[in-house]
Formats: C-alpha cells, structure tokens, sequence
C-alpha cells in the first residue's frame, strides 16, 4: 500500500473526499486518471487551493490539500487560520517535504517552522508520522476526523515495526527504557533510533518514544516518562522555537515540572541544503551525533557514567 | 425572469428601510457606513429577487448562496437579513452588545451569512469551491460573490480569477461593489483599476458594467447570467459610497462613521430628502 492508493481507495468508498493540489502532484501522480474529478490542481496558488477547500467542506466535502509544506503553511497561513481555523472546516493540509525532507532545495524550502505556526490554530490537529508505513495507519483516523488536521508528509521506509493500533494523542512507545526518554516525531526516528542503539550499548536504558500526533499530544505519557526517568531529550527537525521542546516547555511548566530537557533541533538558523545523508552529516543530526550529545549532557547532570568507546 | 413596477417599488422601500438601519447601526461605536450604502442596493436586489435563498431553506443544499468578500459593510447584509426575515429586526439593535455577536464585520452564526469575512480577498476562492462543488454535482445552484473595488489590490483576487476561469466555473458571479474608494482614498488616485473591464476579460470572465444603485439595470444584467458558457462573469455595478446621503456621499474621510444619536436622526431626515444633516463627528477614524 502507498498513500496514492490509500487515497485512491479512500475516495472510491466516500465521494465526499476530494484530491486538491497547488500544483504538488508528486505523491500523488497517478490520482488524476484514478479519481477523475475528485481530484483538482489549482496550479500554483496555495491561497486559493485553501479558499476553494473550504468552499468544498462548506458543501459537505472533505478536501485534502496538497502543497510543499513551506508553501502550504506560509503562503498561504492567513487563508489557512482565517479560513479553516475561525470555521474549524474538516480541511486536511498535507505538507510534502517538511523538515529536512527538504533536502538540497535551500532555505525557501524548508518548512521547519511549520508545526510552530499550526499549533497555535485553535482546532488544528497535527500529525507527524515518522514513514510511509507509519502515515498509512494513522491517515484513515485523520482524515475522516472532523477536525482539520496538519499532516507532516513521509514516505521513508519504516525502521521499526509499528503498533497498527493509531489513536490521536498517543504515542508510540518503542522501547521502554528507565534512564533518558526520548522523544521524537517525524523523519528524525530513524536516527533517534540509531541513537538509542549507541546509548543502550554504553549502558542507558531509553524509552524511546515516537510521538505521532503533536496536536493533541501523548501529555500523560510525556508526564509519566518525566517522572519515571532521569533526562528528557527532544529531537526534531524544526526550529528549537514553538516545535515540540516549546510544547515541553509550556507542558512542564503547567505541571510545575523541574527537569532535565536536552533539545536536539534547530538552533536559529536554517540547515544547510544537502542531500539528506550529508546534511544530517553537517548538521549534526547523525544517530551517532545524537548519542554524542544525549551523554555529555547526561554526564553533566548526573556525572556518573563513563563514556567508553565513543569520545 | 420579469421585474413589474410593483417589485420594484418594494425593493425601493426596503432599500430606504436598510438604509436606516445602517445609519442607526452608525452611532454607539459607528460602523463603516459609506462601504455599507454603497452596496445596500444590490444585495436588497439579490436576496429580493434573484437569488433562491430564504430563512427556510437555508439548510436546502439546492438553495444559492451569496458571499459577502468585503466584510465591512455588513450593516447592509444583516439590514437586508433582518427585513426580509432571516433575523429579528430588534436584533440590529445588539451591534457592538456582548451579548451578540454583531460587529463590524460578518459572523457566520447569523442566520444568513455564509462564511465570515473581513479579511479582504479571500471569499472568491470561498465561493470558487462552492461553484466548483455544485458544478460536479451537476447542480444548478447560483454562487454569487460581492467584491469591494479596493478587494481588487490583493492578488489572491487574481489568482482566484485564473482557477475559476481554468474550470470554466459559469455558475459564479462576481459582482464588484465600484464606488471608486478604498479606505482612505479614491482607487485611481492610489493603485488605479481600469481599465477594470478589460483586466476581468483578460483573466477570463465575461464581463458587464451597470449602475448598482438601478433595480431595473440590476435585474437586466442578472437575467442574462452567464453572459457566456464556461466562463464565470462579473458585474462591475458602479455605485456611490455613502449613497443615499449627500452630506457624506463620495467623501474620502467618511470611512468609519461614527454619530451622534442627533446626528442620526439628522441623517434620518435627509435620506428622505429634507434637509442637509449637519455632521460635527470626528472623521478619518480608520478602524
């Protein structure tokens, strides 16, 4: 299954669903011949994609709106808070190529400020799968709930097995670890996940956690995971500001939460347009790097573990 | 579709009776009159006569729709709502009251509205939708859409223009409130339009020009919607900001008015053709 026949299917069944692209056809190449005119490409226009959605969804559509992520989510954000968010219209908003996805396209591109500028649209879900396989079992929930939902495209290869079982606001939990949690969404798993291979060798034990929807957020696990181990780590390709170490922030201060929290984002700047293996490279985003990192900072901390082979 | 003389007395008098209300939603907190009286006569005509919307077929997926994309003349969408039924007339009296949810601008749990707007330059791609939905259901619902000549800065216009053009959307009428200001200023003097004709023909809409404040032009015009098959049209209906009102009619500082309980009534008294009011109100309030 990809998700240009998830959606094909998807549409087969229910008519109301309509394929609306501002020109973004990339995932979604063969669609035009399979669904005929449950599909619509407004050309390059990510305003009117969103005016013409909502228009769609005020007659009982449910359209799901492709656009590069950066132009989907800046472009056209004043069309997507104003006229999706002030309705709460069932717009889906699928964003390609966010984060690092991006690769060597340059800082136009990059959307790493997306999650930032959706979470704070009253109503609006988001969901991050972290693979194809990931983004299949969680898409029939999103897109036939009647919320409007920002989607974080990805068609990696999965590196774990998922649990098939996809509920908003829970997590996937793929390894219960007891000293360092670690918290991701998104591209950046598969790296976290080398990362907790290199820190389980030096002795730790990490629960490392794939997030899956940042809106609403796995708060009670988050919760629990802070209480029950010594250091929370966030990574995520997004800017350090308003992505999921502000949603920790703002998360533990409610809950009057003193703790260890190590963010692996970007730090103010935007990343360096490579193809994808030398930019974790550069940017240090490597599992490896990551690993690095997670044991400074947990040696500064708690200073009891001796880095072996690694420094 | 005729027009008698006696449907054209009856959207006069309601027209004189919107007009009212807008100068009465004037005063406590004002509203943006002018951009309100501009426009009072053409969607009195499209709720009266043309368009298949009323209180009780609102929820009728076969119904029409009217999207008003330059939100701040309100006052004259809920008048017309108000005098033709859809909300209580009393209701005008809660503009700027907490206790409701009229303000300056359209809220969509007003019965009546079809989506809110204030920001400019989004409901042509609001209606687009609507149209284009209709279209695929082959259905024969009519989407029209009010535009205010100032809107027409804002690319996503432009933009909105070439999708509905590209998919032949003839079930769309745009219809361009021309009063010849935007907030502060006259168009031509600030970012000129015309030739606005030729513009909308170059994008692909059949175009026509008509006096907005005539019902029978008004009625001529939309019996021969669509001008042309497979092309969305526009009406540029030339009109009159502040109309009806000579002491502020066509005056660049009358944008945001707000008067003096004496002075509505003054007002009052010269939109039935007595005396001119004599305004002492603060002008220029750019909201």
């Amino acid at each position: 299954m990809t998700y240009e026949i998830f959606l094909k299917n998807l549409v087969k069944l229910d008519s109301r669903f309509i394929v609306i692209t501002a020109e973004n056809r990339a995932a979604i190449r063969n669609l035009p011949e399979e669904i005929g005119e449950n599909f619509i490409d407004t050309g390059i226009t990510e305003q009117t994609m969103i005016g013409m959605a909502c228009g769609l969804a005020l007659r009982g559509r449910i359209p799901v709106c492709h656009a590069l992520a950066s132009f989907l989510t800046m472009r056209a954000y004043e069309f997507i808070r104003t006229d999706v968010g002030i309705a709460g219209l069932p717009v889906k908003l699928v964003g390609y190529v966010p984060g690092f996805l991006s690769e060597a396209n340059g800082p136009t591109h990059q959307a790493i400020e997306d999650i930032s500028l959706m979470r704070v649209i009253p109503g609006m879900k988001i969901f991050c799968p972290s693979d194809e396989e990931d983004m299949l079992i969680g898409l029939e929930k999103v897109l036939t709930s009647s919320s409007p939902y920002y989607i974080r495209f990805n068609n990696l290869k999965p590196v774990v097995k998922h649990n098939t079982n996809f509920t908003e606001g829970k997590a996937e939990v793929i390894s219960w670890g007891s000293d360092i949690t670690v918290l991701t969404y998104g591209t950046l798993l598969r790296q976290a996940y080398e990362a907790m291979i290199i820190l389980e060798s030096e002795g730790l034990s990490v629960r490392l956690i794939n997030l899956r929807t940042l809106k609403p957020i796995d708060e009670e696990l988050i919760i629990s995971s802070a209480e029950e181990t010594k250091l929370i780590v966030s990574i995520e390709d997004h800017f350090l500001s308003g992505g999921l170490y502000s949603i920790l922030g703002e998360m533990f201060l409610r809950h009057r939460l003193n703790i260890d929290v190590l963010p692996i984002a970007l730090k103010g700047k935007w990343f360096k347009p490579l193809l994808i293996r030398e930019l974790l490279e550069y940017e240090k985003f490597t599992g490896r790097d990551m690993a690095i990192n997670i044991l400074k900072f947990y040696q500064n901390c708690f200073d009891e573990i001796k880095i072996r082979s690694m420094i | 579709m005729n027009i008698t003389r006696d449907e054209i007395r009856s959207l006069k008098e309601t027209a004189l009776k919107v007009r009212e209300h807008i100068i009465r939603m004037s005063s406590g907190g004002g509203c943006f009159a002018g951009a309100s009286l501009s426009c009072a006569d053409i969607i009195v005509y499209l709720y009266g006569k043309y368009l298949n919307i009323k209180p009780e077929n609102l929820n009728d997926p076969s119904r029409d729709y009217l999207f008003l994309s330059k939100g701040h003349d309100v006052p004259a969408l809920y008048a017309t709502l108000a005098e033709f039924g859809f909300i209580k007339k009393e209701r005008l009296n809660n503009h700027l009251k907490a206790s409701d949810n009229i303000y300056w601008h359209p809220n969509i749990s007003v019965a009546g509205v079809e989506f809110h707007s204030g920001s400019l330059g989004h409901l042509l791609s609001v209606a687009s939708g609507v149209a284009m939905d209709c279209k695929l259901k082959k259905a024969h619902n009519k989407v029209v859409v009010i535009l205010g000549d100032g809107e027409l800065n804002e690319g996503s216009i432009w933009e909105a223009m070439l999708v509905a053009s590209a998919y032949k959307l003839d079930n769309l009428v745009a219809v361009v409130d021309r009063n010849h200001f935007q907030a502060n200023m006259e168009t031509e003097k600030l970012i000129p339009l015309e030739p606005l004709e030729d513009k909308f023909e170059s994008f692909g809409f059949a175009v026509a020009t008509i006096n907005g404040h005539s019902f029978t032009e008004l009625h001529h015009i939309f019996s021969q919607i669509p001008f042309e098959k497979d092309k969305p049209s526009v009406i540029i209906a030339d009109t009159v900001r502040g109309k009806g009102l000579p002491s502020i009619e066509a005056r660049a500082d009358r944008w945001f008015c707000n008067f003096s309980s004496y002075e509505v009534q003054m007002l009052l008294e010269e939109l039935r053709g007595n005396q001119k009011a004599d305004i002492k109100s603060e002008t220029l309030i750019v909201r």
